[in-house]
């Protein structure tokens, strides 16, 4: 149980969703986006729809959780529905000064709001349902083809680890030197762009000084504790593909089918 | 004795232009299970001489023996990382995972340990730095002390024969200080681990077998920490503490109630002095 | 009796952490007097930070508040920038907080935001720099220093604000006995030369014992106790009961006590005990 860790967005539980081996939960995720893009009409999103209900309500994730990730995009998808509305179609059905709107402009307006919020509902679930340590090794694992082309696929996994670990401590160093530099009288609250900006510099100077350093000895740390690379690793996490996985993917592949047929009726 | 680090006449430099000596000629031998504390004020050289001891510097001239091997040896690099293991001074720096399981295992993943004697490895190490119950924690979760010690159990994983603390309790609290010294005084004592432990506080340099005194460079006091501790003006005049106690002893001198010059513990010290008035009744 | 320069009104402090609240302080209630050496000793978790950070405005409490020379700082028209020139806060490791191109320039930082002339920035910040022994580098870059040089310099750039009240949050961690030695030395300075005020967190009960005219013990985010340091010291067990250490000294004499020796005083510095030792043996100081 990874339960305390706060870092993303991690909503710890215990559900089927939270079991499963993070690669099938990336693919079924990808997956999923293809079943979103690939529908043609408003009929074509119902399997992405139903599918997401249904894996949201296995998650056991609360559904104040899902709102929360629609939150930061409600403008994207205010602006997305007007833009559809007005300028859509020929097919007016109401007409009020410039202003026309249009029986197809509708219909794809809310096509297009339906698809945007199943999209970022269904892949913050799988942020809801995976820790990032998780979902790092899951990149891992999936990228790992790609070593044979010299793609630095573990480079790249140790980066986002490092990453993640280092968060929480620059966040809380950030504060403290916001602290330090109120206490000399810092104005960080008043004042124009400009002037706010400035008053970034005693916070931000110190912070990359610090981050420095730390890399530095990190280094250090890590070169003391025999690393050398990704070559001739092994891991105390291992992945382990098993019966559930498989019949999740072929559940998806199923939903997947489903909008084509829905697609060419 | 079987000597685990043999430093010979090292000499080592930062800068090649300046040539500024940190230290010249400077010899040590730790020998195999012992507790050696080197104390010293920053600056003394303590930290780079520490750094010697797993390769992560080389000395400019002589040569380090670790276990006979060459620390000049590249081939060796990791034989000797993993027979001497460093702990380091900012806790939060040293930690490389998320979560505490996993980053006790880096040292042992990254020698290639395989899966299942990974997993007892990094029980077992938690367990020796009794942090067993915070395996799924993640590091900022924790205290100083708790950091460190599972600093310490991602040395223990590698199985070394010795650990080098580089003032690994400069940032912590009494509290913390208390908890990493326990630990490391039971791995030296339970599991047979050499310890070299860098510190500038004398209380805890009172713990070790031996105690090496560094200033400018150079050793100037090399022996048990009753032998160290009585020269208390050596030590004051390169700007070290002694207990408060044996300070107490130093400033009797002379006076009719002379205590044994070699008391370090407040019990000691109180023993000695109602022995003495005693007497003088 | 004069008006304290601070005084604690029934704080209380909590914050929300994972969707649990935690009470940092509780009916925190004091008074300091002007002139006085604070020390506050107390457990990592026992609100010492939470405490100092309320004196200057940083933290803002739930309940209760904080009046700094008959001022109440969370009150609406208190300006509580013009507190932290007042009130000057050092925090832990302030070497983190350097910035500038030039030790000069840090130190000008809170002087600065004061709005004072240049020239009367240029007098502080010279000022300060020679208090804390900084002269020599205020053309050097403060990433060059080394750690206790840094520190130092950190240092001078709260002095130079001119504070009446000194809080320092363990401004001796992390130094050698002699760096140690020299910062503690400047901040009793700081409060003899010039009768500030100077509120000292410090975990060592030696360090505290030597400088301290009051002690402020925390425990648990309450006040356990705020006296002399005789007194304080003199209840060892209530200091060992809340996890600190008194010291050394104090403990020997503890298990005379024990052991029947009539002592009265309570020991806590070498030289006294030396004094108090020989007069057991009918000795005086010239023995």
């Amino acid at each position: 149980m990874l339960s305390n860790i706060t870092i993303g967005q991690y909503y710890p539980g215990s559900s089927p969703v939270h079991k499963l081996d993070p690669r099938t939960k990336i693919l079924i995720t990808v997956l999923y986006i293809v079943m979103l893009f690939a529908a043609a009409e408003v009929i074509g999103l119902l399997p992405g729809i139903i599918f997401f209900i249904l894996s949201y309500i296995i998650s056991g994730v609360p559904l104040k959780m899902i709102f929360r990730s629609l939150k930061p995009i409600i403008p994207l998808i205010v602006f997305t529905a007007v833009l559809n509305l007005f300028f859509v179609g020929n097919d007016v059905i109401f007409e009020f000064w410039i202003i026309k709107i249009t029986g197809e402009g509708l219909r794809f307006s809310i096509f297009m709001i339906v698809r945007i919020i199943a999209l970022i509902a269904g892949t913050s679930l799988l942020t809801y349902t995976t820790t990032p340590i998780m979902l790092t090794d899951g990149l891992e694992s999936l990228l790992s083809p790609l070593k044979k082309l010299k793609f630095p696929v573990h480079e790249l996994s140790m980066m986002m680890t490092i990453a993640l670990r280092f968060i929480p401590t620059l966040i809380e160093e950030t504060s403290k030197i916001m602290s330090a530099q109120k206490a000399r009288g810092a104005d960080l609250e008043s004042g124009g762009l400009l002037k706010r900006a400035k008053a970034l510099i005693p916070i931000l100077i110190p912070l990359f000084v610090s981050a420095f350093r730390r890399a530095e000895e990190l280094a250090l740390a890590m070169e003391s504790r025999c690393y050398h690379g990704g070559e001739g690793r092994t891991r105390l996490r291992e992945l382990h593909f098993k019966l559930r996985d498989i019949i999740s993917l072929l559940i998806t592949a199923l939903f997947l089918a489903s909008v084509f047929v829905l697609n060419s009726l | 004795m079987e000597t685990i680090i043999n430093a010979e006449n090292i000499s080592y430099f930062y800068d090649e232009e300046t040539k500024k000596y940190v230290f010249k000629d400077l010899s040590l031998k730790v020998e195999k299970g012992s507790f050696v504390a080197v104390l010293g004020h920053n600056g003394s050289g303590k930290s780079t001489l520490a750094k010697h001891f797993n390769a992560i510097l080389q000395p400019t001239e002589g040569k380090v023996y670790v276990n006979s091997m060459d620390t000049l040896d590249e081939d060796k690099l990791l034989e000797i990382r993993k027979d001497v293991g460093m702990v380091f001074q900012n806790p939060d720096n040293q930690i490389v995972a998320t979560i505490v399981e996993d980053d006790v295992a880096f040292a042992p993943e990254n020698l290639g340990v395989p899966h299942d004697e990974l997993v007892i490895r990094v029980r077992d190490a938690l367990k020796a730095v009794s942090m067993e119950n915070f395996s799924d924690k993640a590091p900022h979760q924790l205290s100083g002390g708790q950091k460190q010690r599972v600093a310490i159990a991602g040395i223990i994983a590698m199985q070394p024969d010795c650990i080098v603390l580089d003032e690994a309790t400069a940032m912590l609290d009494p509290k913390g200080r208390r908890e990493v010294m326990e630990v490391v005084r039971r791995l030296n004592r339970e599991m047979g681990i050499t310890v070299v432990f860098i510190t500038h506080y004398m209380e805890e340099a009172a713990n070790a077998d031996r105690v090496v005194v560094m200033d400018s460079g150079k050793i100037v006091l090399d022996g048990s920490p009753k032998e160290v501790f009585t020269q208390v003006e050596t030590l004051k005049s390169i700007g070290l503490d002694v207990p408060q106690v044996t300070y107490l002893s130093y400033l009797l001198r002379g006076t009719k109630l002379e205590l044994p010059k070699d008391i370090l513990t407040a019990s000691e010290c109180a023993d000695a002095i109602l022995k003495l008035l005693e007497e003088k009744k | 009796m004069s008006l304290p320069v601070i005084e604690v009104k029934d704080l209380t402090f909590s914050y929300n952490s994972l969707g649990t609240t935690h009470t940092a302080i509780e009916n925190v209630n004091l008074k300091i007097e002007k002139g006085e050496l604070v020390g506050i000793i107390g457990h990592t978790g026992s609100g010492k930070s939470t405490l100092i950070q309320h004196l200057n405005g940083l933290l803002k409490p739930n309940s209760g508040t904080v009046l700094i020379d008959g001022e109440d700082i969370f009150s609406k028209e208190c300006d509580l920038r013009k507190i932290r020139f007042k009130v000057g806060l050092v925090f832990q490791y302030p070497e983190y907080q350097l910035f500038e191109e030039t030790v000069y320039n840090d130190i000008a930082f809170g002087p600065k935001n004061m709005g004072l002339s240049p020239d009367e920035i240029d007098k502080r910040v010279k000022e300060a720099a020679a208090f804390t022994g900084v002269e020599d580098y205020l053309n050097k870059s403060p990433f060059d220093l080394s750690g206790g040089q840094k520190r130092r310099v950190a240092i001078a750039g709260v002095i130079a604000m001119d504070p009446e009240i000194l809080i320092l949050d363990e401004p001796a961690a992390g130094l050698d006995p002699k760096g140690r030695d020299k910062i503690l030395g400047q901040i009793k300075k700081y409060q003899r030369e010039k009768g500030n005020t100077v509120l000292l967190v410090s975990h060592s009960m030696e360090d505290i014992a030597k400088l301290a005219t009051k002690v402020l013990v925390m425990a648990d985010g309450k006040v356990e106790a705020y006296d002399i340091p005789e007194k304080i010291f003199a209840d060892t067990e209530r200091i060992e009961k809340i996890g600190l250490a008194v010291p050394q000294i104090t403990e020997v004499f503890e298990i005379l006590k024990k052991n029947g020796i009539e002592i009265k005083e309570s020991i806590f510095s070498v030289e006294y005990a030396k004094k108090v030792l020989l007069s057991l043996i009918g000795e005086g100081e010239d023995a």
